[in-house]
């Protein structure tokens, strides 16, 4: 079929904590006799390393939380899995999530994988203080008394820079950004191999977002996990990740290291993104794409992206492009991109 | 003033509000009407035979004095307000010379026993099964018993009681159907006695846990299907948190708290049916009082339980009111 | 509005069965308007005979036929209940918009004001009324005494929606073009409204219906006008069930719980399907 996880040649690959394989996830809805199926995660195929950070881009509607919804086996009706895996490599034990039985689940959940969630506003339990909180996520997996529980998580707290008063709060005594730092704390707290990230900056003002980087950035590092960060925030993906995905309408339509991609697009996609970022001194007028995100329903044929491609031919329009290596460790699926390749 | 004694400010405030209302209610039904309650009685009284005109006349003044109708409406304004606020409404006509007090003093007891055990198995019980069925949607038992607890709840308080009474006192006649207890016995602290109180209570609260237990279901489970799709539920399950631990301390408690308040928004229903109820089974609290005095004529016991149960009641909405902060951290803070 | 009701009807269960059991009990209603003996004359037919094909439902121990004598009693008590609907939506409609659309004092008064009406018992209260009325008791004053008391809970409804009908742009665009409080309250936010007014309109009439029922029974209303609550009065002070003449009591509670049943579905199932969470959990 594709040759997308084909490596390049001389490239030696460091192990991979993630690698997911054709994923397909659709929402199926069918109500007052009207039935839609909303392709959400359309054949979607990436492999994520140890000890690194890779950036999920895209707009809203690209299908970013629905990937990672799925990656993390939280999916819940309507949203399917159509077909594909999503295999974890975690020490020695490898697992694909999809088919794992509810106790394994359990098992990993937070130990080696854990989740820092969108809008920290309410990922909290309100009616529970945050240090009962710590002990429901995590207390099974540290298998200890509670005393030296406490202890540990009163350590934790510290190396990150937080009050350990913070444990006999309310979530709504705290701010928003003391909040999301209690969240990433919790989720680092039995120091999971993976982290999923999701959107953890949106909602929060510019100068608590750089402190939140910060601890991230830090944290990753001392414990070697791997983390997927998504975020629409190309600023972001560009001080923090190591590899760069980009999404766009379900499907994965550039990838590479974040230094590759920023210096040099090939996805005509990816290209207009980074160029509206704004440069300090920077003073031309940024076009916005003609058009809007298409709707997952009923898809365009073809490449999803020609109705607002300014390099759109012909071919675009008949077959849907694969994703093909044209760099070291630099993919795209674009027939403008990858020309020497046409029919 | 913020966090909990603005919250006591405000519960306080209202329960004087409701209480001036309803009482000036009660003061407006009675004397903004053409009818003089006064005439009415000595109509009744003089239906059959005559009677003298002096003797009418000391009727008259009595019953004005009874009533608390002498002097001008503003005067009656002010009597009546003492009365409420001394808790004496006077003799009773119907049981004269007991004063009404004494008689609502007797009954009510027996009305806030019934009230307080069928609103704990019904809230409680309802709000469960509410939220396993808000929950377990698959559930079939689950399901089923849902739609008998619906079932139930449109059916007015005296229908139910009703059908109830038909059910087990001609087609299968296995409980007593009147009475606080059994006739005659010796009111000791027998456990005889305590069984009697306990098969006499039972139809009655019986029917006010099947009005009530479809409300409550209905609104848990509706209540639960919001919460489950809450992020902090949603981050509880993606943690692995355990599944218990999520049902009691994630989803129901705080799909619970919104109930309180609906139990503080529903005693003043709960209270109609419990008093309607017990008049079917002629169970000898207000309710059974209240319709005995209107036949009587009693004006002054008509006017004394109708004072009484707005005073309970209200009193009864502060107390749930001023429980609900300790559920909820977040309105100890505002 | 049609639309959804149209919808309703052809995809929810709930509203479907409801729907049927109303259309039963309006048609039998109706059915008054054919009826040989007229409502109040006793001794037409021979009394306490028990259901039979000459007389479906039986008769009554005042030589009424109870089928016809249903007619009538459920007709009086329908009207009965959509009256007292209709004045009271006319309260909880005013005060409910206009609360929810001033906010602020006006709101903050005007709830205090609900949450009374919530509160107080209004079973006593009305059995007061009627203790000082007594022969002067008429349907119209019991009406109106029970709208002026059952407007607060579906106020409280209403207002939540007007709240955050004012939140949206085409409020603020109203307001900028110059319309008044008044005008944009019935053109612009009553439709959305409506729904919401449906649904509490049938269990309005369900509480409406329950307490003139359980009135008059206790024989607190003019008993001489036949409707269910009164039929069922004139058979307990007959004794019908010690003198076995059950025919008199179960015919009108079933039609009664009928009734009940069927606005109750409707009420529901147009609730579900205007909270927009729970269209999204039936889509699962």
């Amino acid at each position: 079929m594709s040759t997308a996880l084909a490596p390049a040649p001389a490239q030696a690959q460091p192990h991979a904590v993630l690698t997911v394989s054709g994923l397909r996830a659709y929402y199926r809805t069918s109500l007052f006799g009207i039935n839609r199926e909303v392709r959400a995660v359309d054949d979607i195929s990436l492999e994520v390393a140890a000890n690194e950070i890779y950036g999920i881009a895209g707009e809203s509607s690209s299908g970013k939380s629905t990937l990672i919804r799925t990656i993390a086996a939280a999916t819940k009706p309507p949203l399917e899995v159509i077909s594909g895996s999503v295999q974890f490599s975690f020490g020695d034990r490898d697992v694909n999530i999809l088919r794992a039985r509810p106790r394994e689940l359990d098992a990993m959940r937070w130990r080696n994988l854990s989740y820092i969630m969108q809008g920290s506003m309410n990922v909290l339990n309100p009616v529970r203080r945050v240090q009962q909180t710590f002990v429901d996520f995590a207390f099974r997996h540290l298998g200890q008394t509670m005393p030296e529980f406490l202890r540990l998580v009163r350590d934790h707290l510290a190396r990150l820079h937080l009050e350990p008063d913070v444990l006999e709060a309310f979530p709504h005594q705290l701010s928003g950004g003391m909040r999301q730092r209690v969240t990433i704390a919790l989720a680092t707290i039995c120091r999971p191999e993976f982290i999923i990230a999701d959107e953890p900056t949106t909602a929060l003002d510019v100068v608590v977002q750089k402190g939140v980087l910060a601890m991230i950035h830090a944290v990753q590092r001392e414990l070697g996990s791997s983390i997927i960060f998504v975020t629409h925030d190309m600023a972001v993906h560009a001080n923090l990740t190591d590899r760069l995905g980009i999404m766009y309408a379900g499907r994965l339509v550039e990838e590479g290291r974040t230094f590759d991609i920023f210096g040099a697009p090939r996805h005509p996609y990816t290209a207009h993104l980074i160029a509206s970022l704004p440069r300090l001194g920077d003073t031309a007028p940024k076009p916005a794409l003609p058009g809007t995100p298409p709707n997952l329903a009923e898809p365009p044929a073809g490449c999803r992206f020609h109705p607002r491609c300014p390099l759109a031919h012909a071919r675009c329009r008949r077959e849907v492009p694969e994703m093909e290596w044209v760099a070291p460790g630099h993919r795209v699926a674009c027939f403008a991109a990858t020309p020497e390749r046409a029919a | 003033m913020t966090g909990f004694p603005l919250y006591l400010a405000t519960r306080l405030g209202q329960f004087a509000l409701v209480v001036f209302i309803g009482i000036n209610i009660a003061f407006i039904v009675t004397h903004a009407t053409p009818i003089n309650p006064v005439e009415q009685s000595i109509a009744a009284a003089t239906q059959f035979g005559s009677t003298s005109p002096e003797a009418i006349a000391l009727m008259r003044q009595s019953l004005k004095e009874l009533y608390g109708l002498e002097g001008g409406i503003g005067a009656q304004y002010i009597a009546f307000w003492r009365r409420v606020a001394v808790g004496d409404f006077g003799p009773s006509l119907s049981a004269f010379p007991t004063p009404v007090s004494t008689l609502i003093g007797r009954a009510l007891p027996w009305t806030v026993g019934l009230l307080v055990i069928s609103i704990l198995l019904t809230w409680t019980l309802g709000n469960l099964l509410g939220g396993l069925a808000g929950y377990f949607r698959d559930s079939r038992s689950l399901r089923l018993a849902g739609i008998i607890a619906m079932g139930f709840h449109p059916i007015p308080y005296y229908i139910v009681a009703l059908i109830l009474l038909i059910v087990f006192g001609y087609l299968w006649p296995v409980l007593p159907i009147s009475g606080g207890y059994m006739m005659n016995m010796p009111r000791e602290l027998s456990w005889a006695f305590l069984g009697s109180l306990a098969t006499h209570s039972i139809l009655p609260i019986l029917s006010l846990v099947l009005v009530g237990l479809g409300g409550w279901f209905m609104g848990m489970r509706s209540l639960v299907s919001n919460v489950v799709t809450e992020d902090y539920v949603t981050y509880a399950e993606l943690g692995g948190v355990a599944r218990s631990r999520i049902l009691a301390s994630y989803v129901m408690r705080n799909a619970l708290m919104p109930q309180v308040t609906g139990l503080a928004m529903s005693l003043g229903a709960i209270f109609n049916g419990a008093i309607i109820t017990e008049q079917v089974f002629g169970y000898p609290g207000i309710g059974s009082l209240l319709v005995s005095a209107v036949h009587a004529g009693d004006y002054s016991l008509v006017l004394g339980i109708t004072t009484v149960s707005i005073l309970s009641v209200s009193v009864a909405v502060l107390l749930i009111d001023l429980l609900y902060p300790l559920l909820d951290p977040r309105v100890r803070a505002r | 509005m049609w639309t959804v009701l149209r919808d309703l009807l052809r995809h929810n269960r709930q509203f479907a069965v409801g729907v049927v059991l109303l259309a039963v009990v309006i048609g039998f209603a109706a059915l008054s308007l054919v009826s040989p003996y007229p409502p109040n004359d006793s001794f037409v037919v021979p009394p306490d005979v028990p259901p039979s094909l000459a007389y479906p439902m039986g008769t009554t121990s005042r030589g009424q036929d109870v089928f016809w004598l249903l007619t009538f009693s459920i007709r009086n008590t329908l009207l009965f209940g959509i009256t007292v609907a209709v004045l009271s939506r006319l309260l909880a409609l005013t005060i409910g918009l206009v609360a929810g659309y001033s906010g602020g004092l006006i709101d903050r008064a005007l709830m205090s004001l609900n949450d009374t009406f919530i509160v107080i018992p209004l079973f006593p209260i009305l059995v007061l009324f009627y203790f000082v009325m007594r022969d002067h008791m008429s349907w119209g004053l019991l009406a109106l005494m029970m709208a002026c008391l059952g407007w607060a809970y579906d106020a409280r409804l209403i207002r939540s929606m007007a709240m955050s009908l004012r939140q949206r742009e085409f409020t603020d665009t109203a307001i900028f073009s110059g319309m008044s409080m008044r005008q944009i309250l019935i053109g612009e936010h009553l439709p959305y409204v409506l729904p919401i007014v449906f649904s509490t309109t049938m269990n309005n009439i369900n509480w409406s219906i329950g307490l003139e029922v359980t009135l008059s029974v206790l024989g607190f209303t003019d008993i001489n006008t036949p409707t269910i609550g009164v039929l069922i009065y004139w058979a307990n002070q007959h004794t019908a069930m010690v003198a076995g003449i059950w025919w008199w009591i179960l015919f009108p509670v079933l039609l009664v719980v009928i009734t009940f049943v069927g606005l109750f579905l409707l009420a529901v199932s147009m609730n579900e399907h205007i909270d927009p969470r729970s269209r999204l959990g039936r889509i699962t």
